[in-house]
């Protein structure tokens, strides 16, 4: 069953509060709550959380599906920012609305989208998901700018990512399409590469918008 | 709409196209030997090269193209070069491709034929591809093509017969035709079928380019349908609206599908092997804790032993010391004082500022082995590939001072001749590149002319020549950044194919250093006589002194005797001309350590020479180029005035 809006906001505020600010328990008041709130109402019915006073405690029960709703905010706000380029307070307050769409495995396809990311926007950490466990199992990188390979390695080109007309024509010029593979000789002092027979330099800017699959 | 260019109405011409880099044009010079002019694309600044060949007694004219990537053009070259095919009555053209890399040349073969053009494919560089181990079934590739396909090492003088032979047989009647998947060929067809008009290209070449959003075929359908046109436009609209997620990036993976599907067995690449000497060289020389050390070394040797010590000294010793002053002259002056009794002509032709006795004499004798050794070494440099070498190793640098490592050509060539560098500058991608370009030449980099000169001036003084590289050098980086932080525009980009290092071949370096030279002299020579006319009607008339006396208290609070204004004077002439007044200064013991390096740094700094300032006229117009003008006489001055204080101050050089 999925949980109320509202009971994710408590579920996530408590999970920061205490593994990660190293509170033992939340006040009321510090989760923005009354007594008779129907969120807290929803997680004690679960087990979620225990309220001794004015207190609430997050239960062992609980830490699972906690950690799972800060991962969806953060996943969120990473989502937002980075590929719909909404900053700043708007950003935050569409990706605390954005959260509670995340279910179903829309969390696991966006984390996958973005490559697996490790931090949100402000830096905290994102809870790893099955996906991305896996995905270290396997050792896949996914898919990185040419600007991460190291020099000696190889990959097939994935995407260009530039929105530049002009840009994309000259990295296709240069035989830069997706499927070609692409061995990187050099990264400094600009990036050399050979894709077929041939040999290219380009800047860190170009080299930016080349996105390749490791391996 | 610009007119095509051709030499002669009726003889049925041939068109060279491929990238650059794949030896167009050693091809061109094979077919049509010396007879070639060149001459500027109706409209632009793009050079287009001309000739005639006769092929089984049939009378060709013969185009060379700048390179171009695609049949949809980014740059004005590649613009230019689709003009010709566009525009021009083609009877046959010659797509020119690299065989290391069909399987990326091919898609603009598909755009040409889907052009509709007669086409014919030459797979050049054959020799390379085999050293890296691949095997070729060209027969093979012509059956899938449909079109003529002949290999060749034109560099080499590999296939040349072939492709003559090839040419003269050339049937245009074959016309392939190859698919994309069906749903795109679909749209192609709305938008194709809607084409009302006459045009010499494929209606459905046409419609891919539409779709594509290709401003000029726009323009060109919109004249032609007419009225129609709206209609038309709103099918294009739809359909790029519908492909709004990737229809480039679909149609060239189309291209590519097919590609493959050509080239399937046609390729059979042997694997393995080390790494030869050219490719250790190659990655030593892009590697910059190797890399600089190497270009140290070239400079040394390509710039300081052979243009430096050889050109400038060596022959120059001989041609002028020994040829003119010794033989020459005194016979020219014997004779001029014989038949020509008119002192006004006998000045101009024999005096002092002589037609004969100057202004040849510095042509042939002092410019001409100076400027020919070093393009001698520019070409070999040039044709072993290690421009784009340098390019990527100077790039990072490069953008600190507003351009990208491309720049490096133009700037390498303005240690030959500024003029001719500053015409190059046009192979830079953006307008604000051509203009810091232009202004570091104008005002930094001095020519190989009056480099000979002033390095022979300040050799004899300890420390004057140090003092003068980094004064110089610290003006070009200074400037060049604020130059970056100050002109407004985009910010360049670098992006450039690395051909491999080959041996230079002695026939692309005698061909490539006497077009140049060729160049140098229909364009600079007849500005020597010019110069030598003016300061001769200068002296003649006494403007000369009056210009020589506005400039006299410049010089006096640079800290120079005033004798060096009349160098100041030439030197605007010819910048090599004031560096040899000066050197007379020196020889007559005027000029004291100190005077001689403000002096030397100022003159290197100072206006161009005529030439240079014309040649930035034309390139940036008017107004650009005279402010350029007014700003590289600013610095120079101001720089002089500095550098005088600082070395008086300081004691340096006293």
């Amino acid at each position: 069953m999925q949980l109320s809006a509202k009971a994710e906001e408590i579920l996530e505020a408590l999970w920061i509060g205490t593994e990660e600010r190293g509170a033992d328990a939340l006040p009321f008041a510090g989760l923005g709550v009354v007594a008779n709130d129907d969120g807290l109402a929803e997680l004690s019915r679960l087990a979620y959380v225990e309220v001794r006073g004015d207190r609430v405690f997050l239960r062992q029960e609980g830490r699972f599906e906690a950690m799972m709703t800060v991962r969806r905010h953060r996943l969120a706000e990473r989502l937002l920012m980075d590929i719909l380029d909404l900053k700043g307070k708007k950003g935050d307050a569409k990706a605390c609305e954005f959260e509670h769409l995340l279910h179903h495995g829309v969390d696991t396809k966006i984390c996958t989208l973005l490559n697996h990311p490790t931090t949100c926007p402000h830096g905290r950490p994102i809870p790893p998901g099955k996906c991305c466990e896996e995905a270290r199992a396997e050792g896949s990188v996914g898919v990185v700018a040419l600007t991460e390979l190291k020099a000696g390695e190889r990959g097939e080109i994935a995407y260009l990512s530039t929105a530049d007309a002009k840009k994309m024509q000259k990295l296709m010029s240069m035989g830069v399409l997706p499927g070609n593979q692409l061995h990187l000789s050099r990264t400094f002092p600009t990036f050399v590469f050979r894709v077929g027979n041939s040999e290219f330099a380009v800047d860190d800017e170009l080299a930016r918008e080349i996105f390749v699959r490791k391996g | 709409m610009s007119k095509p260019v051709s030499l002669s109405a009726g003889v049925p011409k041939i068109v060279l196209v491929g990238n650059p880099n794949v030896g167009k044009s050693v091809l061109f010079n094979a077919l049509t030997g010396a007879y070639t002019t060149v001459s500027n694309y109706p409209g632009t600044s793009v050079e287009v090269a001309h000739g005639f060949c006769d092929l089984a007694g049939l009378r060709y004219e013969v185009l060379d193209t700048p390179g171009m990537y695609s049949l949809l053009p980014i740059t004005e070259e590649e613009r230019v070069a689709r003009q010709i095919l566009l525009h021009g009555e083609v009877h046959v053209v010659v797509h020119v491709i690299d065989a290391r890399n069909l399987e990326r040349m091919l898609p603009m073969t598909l755009q040409l034929a889907e052009a509709g053009l007669p086409l014919l494919v030459v797979v050049n560089i054959m020799d390379e591809a085999e050293r890296c181990g691949m095997t070729i079934d060209l027969p093979l590739l012509q059956s899938r093509l449909g079109v003529p396909v002949v290999g060749a090492a034109t560099a080499r003088k590999r296939g040349l017969a072939e492709i003559r032979a090839a040419l003269a047989a050339f049937d245009p009647s074959r016309r392939p035709v190859f698919a994309y998947a069906s749903d795109l060929e679909h749209d192609i067809l709305r938008v194709a079928a809607q084409l009302e008009g006459n045009y010499r290209l494929d209606r459905r070449a046409l419609a891919l380019l539409l779709l594509q959003r290709d401003e000029e075929i726009q323009g060109l359908v919109a004249a032609t349908e007419g009225a129609h046109h709206a209609k038309l436009q709103q099918t294009v609209n739809q359909v790029i609206f519908e492909r709004r997620v990737d229809l480039h990036l679909r149609i060239s993976l189309e291209r590519k599908r097919i590609c493959q599907g050509l080239l399937a067995e046609v390729v059979t690449q042997r694997t393995g092997g080390r790494p030869s000497f050219a490719e250790r060289l190659s990655s030593w020389s892009m590697n910059p804790w190797t890399g600089v050390p190497l270009l140290l070394l070239v400079l040394y040797f390509g710039l300081y032993k052979f243009v430096g010590e050889f050109g400038a000294g060596t022959v120059v010793g001989f041609l002028e010391g020994t040829l003119f002053l010794e033989h020459l002259n005194p016979w020219f002056i014997a004779v001029a004082d014989r038949f020509i009794t008119w002192s006004w002509l006998h000045e101009l032709l024999v005096g002092e500022y002589g037609i004969l006795t100057l202004a040849v004499r510095y042509a042939v004798a002092l410019v001409l082995p100076i400027v020919g050794t070093f393009f001698i070494a520019f070409s070999i440099l040039e044709d072993s590939g290690y421009f784009p070498r340098l390019a990527m190793l100077v790039d990072r640098l490069f953008k600190a001072i507003g351009l990208n490592g491309r720049a490096v050509i133009p700037m390498v060539l303005g240690f030959g001749c500024d003029t001719m560098a500053t015409m190059v500058t046009r192979t830079l991608e953006t307008v604000r590149e051509r203009v810091i370009a232009t202004i570091l030449l104008a005002l930094a980099i001095p020519c190989s002319a009056q480099l000979g000169v002033i390095l022979a001036l300040l050799s004899a003084t300890p420390g004057a020549l140090l003092v003068w590289t980094s004064f110089l050098l610290l003006i070009f980086l200074v400037i060049g950044l604020l130059a970056a932080r100050l002109m407004p525009g985009e910010r360049p980009m670098f992006y450039m194919e690395i051909p491999p290092l080959r041996l230079p071949q002695p026939g692309n370096v005698l061909v490539k250093t006497l077009t140049r030279m060729q160049w140098y002299f229909f364009e600079i020579f007849p500005l020597f006589i010019v110069a030598s006319i003016l300061l001769w009607a200068g002296k003649l008339t006494g403007g000369l002194n009056i210009l020589v006396g506005w400039v006299q208290p410049v010089m006096l609070s640079l800290g120079l005797p005033v004798e060096a204004a009349a160098a100041f004077i030439f030197g605007f002439f010819r910048r090599d001309f004031g560096a040899a007044g000066l050197y007379d200064l020196q020889t007559s013991g005027l000029l004291s350590p100190v005077q001689l390096t403000v002096a030397a740094v100022t003159l290197t700094l100072f206006v161009p020479c005529v030439a240079q300032f014309m040649m930035m006229k034309k390139e940036r117009g008017w107004m650009v180029s005279l402010l350029i003008f007014v700003f590289v006489t600013a610095i120079a001055f101001a720089s002089g005035w500095g550098l005088n204080r600082l070395l008086l101050a300081t004691g340096w050089l006293a």
